[in-house]
């Protein structure tokens, strides 16, 4: 079963993020971006095995590009760790499974 | 330890030809990859010049098909980085970070990865306006300014790619003349939307929160000069992946593996394919090409040792 992850956007990006009482893992993507689709079924098994741990989302950057701007991200694959409504640690580039789960690891303690 | 034949390390072009010809040979085959399928051609918008598809095909769509025929011949998938490769006797031992596997013949298709600039900025602006995918992030740059570094094949595709999205592509590179080949150069040259700095190398990526401005030197006249710009795309050459067989396989003093004409390293039953290796044209075609040689002639090597 595919672990619950939230598709973010310009209206609910506040709630479900910045007030958000578990640290928060937004996954920035788009539709042409092959290393953000490989990581896709990774955050899906991940957000199962830390559920109620950390709140688990993703945000298209093709549908919600401002918001994306916004948010300094302007490139692909992206992660970025929200706690308290700050942006506390972000991963951009190269980066696979093991990176991710070492950020979840130091931000949840 | 799982047993294989043969294990393959990545899953570009060559990595999946290599899946393909040694699964269909009857071989038990695993291939693991760290990141996701394809490698760099699965980051190329369109694919021109892999025979078959006159039309040309895109990257993702190519290497999605070379996956799927590697699967329907059996060979097996890992999603997993490795560590290194040890050598116990005749097997030889991949170690990943999802444990230890056994092989007969171990193929390196790890490929390679874009370098970087090296100059200021360059990684405090990455993500920010600093990128190495134009097909991941055109998008971002609708309407907007860009800069391509580079000359050669990639960074002139990527640039006339950039055109479609952007009001304005510059391309900065050090030289007078470009790398890639005519057929691209051409298209540069006719596309009004792109501008070349000649003999121009990038000093510094300049902004506050995001990518606003470049520094450039004009290396004959020693003039320097600033452009504002939304963002800035880095092809200048490759960095091949072989951090993890350091050591253990010959390589050249760039880091890419040593091999003969049939794929072979300086180790019995360790062979390498594709971008990863020392050799003069590393397109799709090649790749696949190494890729089949390397799966042929490990199955003989097996034949060898097991009688």
């Amino acid at each position: 079963m595919a672990g619950n992850v939230i598709e973010l956007n310009k209206d609910n990006f506040e709630e479900e993020v910045l007030k958000s009482e578990l640290p928060v893992l937004v996954d920035f993507w788009g539709p042409r971006c092959v290393p953000c689709m490989g990581l896709m079924p990774v955050v899906e098994e991940l957000a199962e095995i830390y559920a109620g741990k950390m709140k688990f989302t993703k945000l298209n950057t093709a549908e919600n590009r401002r918001l994306a701007i916004q948010l300094k991200v302007m490139s692909l694959p992206t992660f970025q760790f929200y706690k308290n409504g700050e942006l506390v640690d972000q991963l951009q580039g190269n980066f696979g499974r093991e990176e991710i789960e070492e950020k979840i690891r130091a931000i949840i303690g | 330890m799982e047993r294989y034949d043969v294990i393959i390390i990545g899953a570009g072009p060559a990595g999946l030809s290599a899946a393909l010809y040694s699964a269909r040979s009857k071989l038990s085959t695993l291939y693991i990859e760290k990141l996701s399928t394809g490698g760099q051609a699965a980051t190329t918008d369109e694919i021109e010049n892999y025979p078959g598809f006159a039309h040309g095909i895109s990257g993702p769509e190519l290497t999605a098909q070379m996956e799927e025929q590697a699967k329907r011949f059996g060979a097996k998938k890992l999603l997993a980085e490795v560590k290194g490769i040890e050598l116990s006797g005749a097997d030889r031992i991949v170690k990943t970070t999802k444990g230890d596997f056994i092989a007969k013949v171990v193929i390196i298709a790890s490929g390679a990865a874009p370098k970087l600039l090296g100059c200021p900025g360059e990684l405090e602006f990455r993500a920010r306006g600093v990128s190495y995918c134009a097909t991941c992030d055109a998008a971002f740059y609708e309407g907007a300014n860009v800069m391509v570094v580079g000359g050669g094949d990639s960074a002139v595709e990527e640039a006339c790619y950039l055109t479609k999205f952007a009001n304005k592509v510059t391309l900065v590179h050090r030289r007078d003349t470009l790398r890639a080949t005519k057929v691209l150069q051409e298209r540069a040259f006719a596309n009004e939307k792109l501008e070349i700095l000649w003999n121009t190398v990038v000093e510094e990526i300049i902004g506050t929160d995001v990518v606003e401005k470049v520094r450039l030197k004009n290396v004959v006249t020693a003039e320097v000069f600033e452009r504002e710009i939304d963002g800035i795309f880095i092809y200048v050459g490759l960095k091949p992946n072989t951090e993890f067989v350091k050591g253990l396989v010959n390589m050249d003093e760039q880091g890419y593996i040593i091999t003969d004409e049939n794929m072979r390293t300086n180790i019995p039953g360790i062979y390498a394919a594709g971008d990863v290796r020392q050799k003069l044209l590393r397109q799709v075609v090649t790749a696949a090409a190494d890729g089949a040689i390397a799966a042929y002639h490990a199955e003989k090597y097996i034949e060898e040792c097991t009688g």
